[in-house]
């Protein structure tokens, strides 16, 4: 399950301190004064704390919801030197919420889109784009030239891997996180404070993690909780205010509350603990798909394709069509299936006529495969899962469907 | 006393965000809860009836693990929290 990346384990570097005031190395130009007089003017900041932004190096690793927002404040406040971890490439259903990208950029790397942006915003930032998944093979090198990370992934694996990587070579792991419209922050990793595995010690087993196809963020959530990340990223480089350390600040955007949990170091923490039993990085296997989708099953048997499908249906076929998706998704698109969201399906089994043929949909693939699995336990004999779900049908069969 | 339950844990207690249960201890309220909503007890528990390991509960602003873990006494006007471990973020 999950394996281990060849490699030597690290000593922790040294870690560069932070509020302490710097001998001024480098100055602003005159222009630059003008751009930050609000920072300059402010006890808090001035001239010694816009200099530490000028020289601060901050990664952030992924270039999406919390990213977008996360780079381009810590671009226009003056961070120095901004990393940015990717693979991606900007996809329409990314707009709703990545404000790094706008809709001409649909199709282009996120890391070009992402460079342009920051570079308009405040063109003295020295972007550094690394297009790569991080892994346990390439983490340490990465964050080498970095003082702080800022975590805007969005799967457990990377996640793991920024935190265990930063206490590695003892660096704040800016921590922020989001479902629909909850969202957690804190900073992790610190010199005394607790990491992400004092908190959770594991990932959850691929399978338990709620279905993924529940997933869905309310597009303003990743600008509220990156803001936040952005905010504890600046005060960690000037020194100043009370860090979001040992403390999970919990953000209901729907109720509008912000509560805040204690967190402790855990003495008995694998990583960071007195007994340390992680000392390279873990590469966990990724599941539930690289962006919390459900992955598309293809290649079972009892499968059906959507053409397969349509020709059935018009040669006036006697298919049961059975939706599992959930009803504000039937109100998106449906193929008039009778409608059953999968964790209804144990209790209103007695709705599906055992006699038909049934074929099952969901918006993927992946529920459909679940319950068709189920619907063979329970004896039902012949039952297909349409590959690739109403996406699939929209792209291949019906090009007027909407897709989402 | 009060749990609240987590966006993620909502759809296997009927879409609730809190419910309000009687009880001494964390492990009486957490019973309590899952007596009316079993379907939660994989989501919380392991086989062995150990809470999972992405999953923490906290008595107000205090994590169970620094407490009694479910002997922890409770009263009413506490609030129990179920904090799953959420990964959303870049995609």
């Amino acid at each position: 399950m999950a394996t281990i990346a060849e490699q030597t384990p690290q000593q922790p570097q040294q870690r560069r301190s932070f509020g302490t005031p710097v001998e001024s190395p480098g100055t602003l130009t005159n222009d630059e004064v003008l751009r930050y007089s609000r920072h300059l003017i402010m006890p808090e900041v001035g001239m010694e704390g816009q200099l530490k932004l000028k020289q601060a190096r901050v990664l952030c690793v992924g270039a999406g919801g919390l990213g977008s927002p996360l780079a381009m404040y810590l671009a226009a406040a003056g961070v120095g030197t901004l990393g940015i971890v990717d693979f991606d490439v900007v996809d329409f259903t990314n707009l709703q919420r990545q404000i790094l990208h706008s809709t001409a950029d649909v199709g282009r790397k996120k890391l070009d889109s992402a460079a342009e942006t920051i570079a308009g915003i405040n063109p003295n930032v020295d972007v550094r784009k690394f297009e790569a998944r991080l892994t346990g093979d390439n983490a340490l090198d990465i964050f080498r030239e970095f003082d702080i990370v800022v975590d805007g992934t969005d799967n457990f694996a990377t996640r793991y891997l920024v935190n265990d990587a930063c206490v590695i070579s003892g660096k704040p792991n800016v921590y922020g996180s989001i479902f629909r419209f909850e969202g957690q922050a804190s900073v992790f990793a610190t010199e005394n404070g607790p990491c992400y595995r004092c908190l959770y010690p594991e990932p959850p087993p691929p399978g338990l993690v709620p279905s993924c196809a529940e997933g869905g963020v309310l597009g303003i959530l990743p600008g509220l909780v990156g803001v936040i990340q952005a905010t504890e990223a600046i005060k960690l480089i000037l020194g100043s205010g009370e860090p979001l350390v040992g403390r999970l600040l919990l953000v209901d955007a729907l109720a509008m509350r912000f509560r805040e949990l204690k967190l402790r170091k855990n003495p008995d923490c694998p990583v960071c603990g007195q007994h340390r039993t992680i000392t390279r990085l873990i590469d966990y296997e990724q599941f539930c798909g690289i962006r919390g989708e459900e992955k598309p099953a293809t290649g079972k048997l009892g499968d059906m394709t959507p053409e397969e499908l349509k020709q059935r249906l018009d040669r006036g076929d006697n298919l049961f069509v059975l939706d599992v998706r959930d009803p504000h998704e039937y109100q998106i698109c449906n193929l008039g299936g009778h409608l059953i969201p999968l964790k209804e399906l144990p209790q209103r089994m007695g709705e599906l006529d055992a006699g038909r043929e049934i074929v099952v949909h969901c918006k993927m693939g992946g529920r459909s495969a679940k319950a068709v699995d189920f619907l063979k336990q329970q004896g039902f004999t012949n039952v297909h899962n349409l590959v690739g779900g109403i996406n699939a049908w929209a792209d291949r069969v019906d090009p007027k469907m909407p897709k989402y | 006393m009060k749990i609240l339950i987590p966006t993620p844990l909502r759809p296997y207690a009927a879409g609730r965000s809190s419910v309000e249960v009687p009880a001494s201890t964390v492990g009486e309220a957490v019973e309590a809860l899952l007596a009316s909503h079993p379907e939660l007890r994989k989501h919380l528990y392991n086989d062995q009836g150990k809470l999972r390991a992405f999953v923490n509960l906290y008595v107000n602003e205090d994590d169970v693990r620094y407490l009694q873990h479910e002997r922890t006494p409770v009263s009413d006007g506490d609030t129990l929290s179920i904090v799953p471990s959420i990964a959303g973020g870049r995609g």
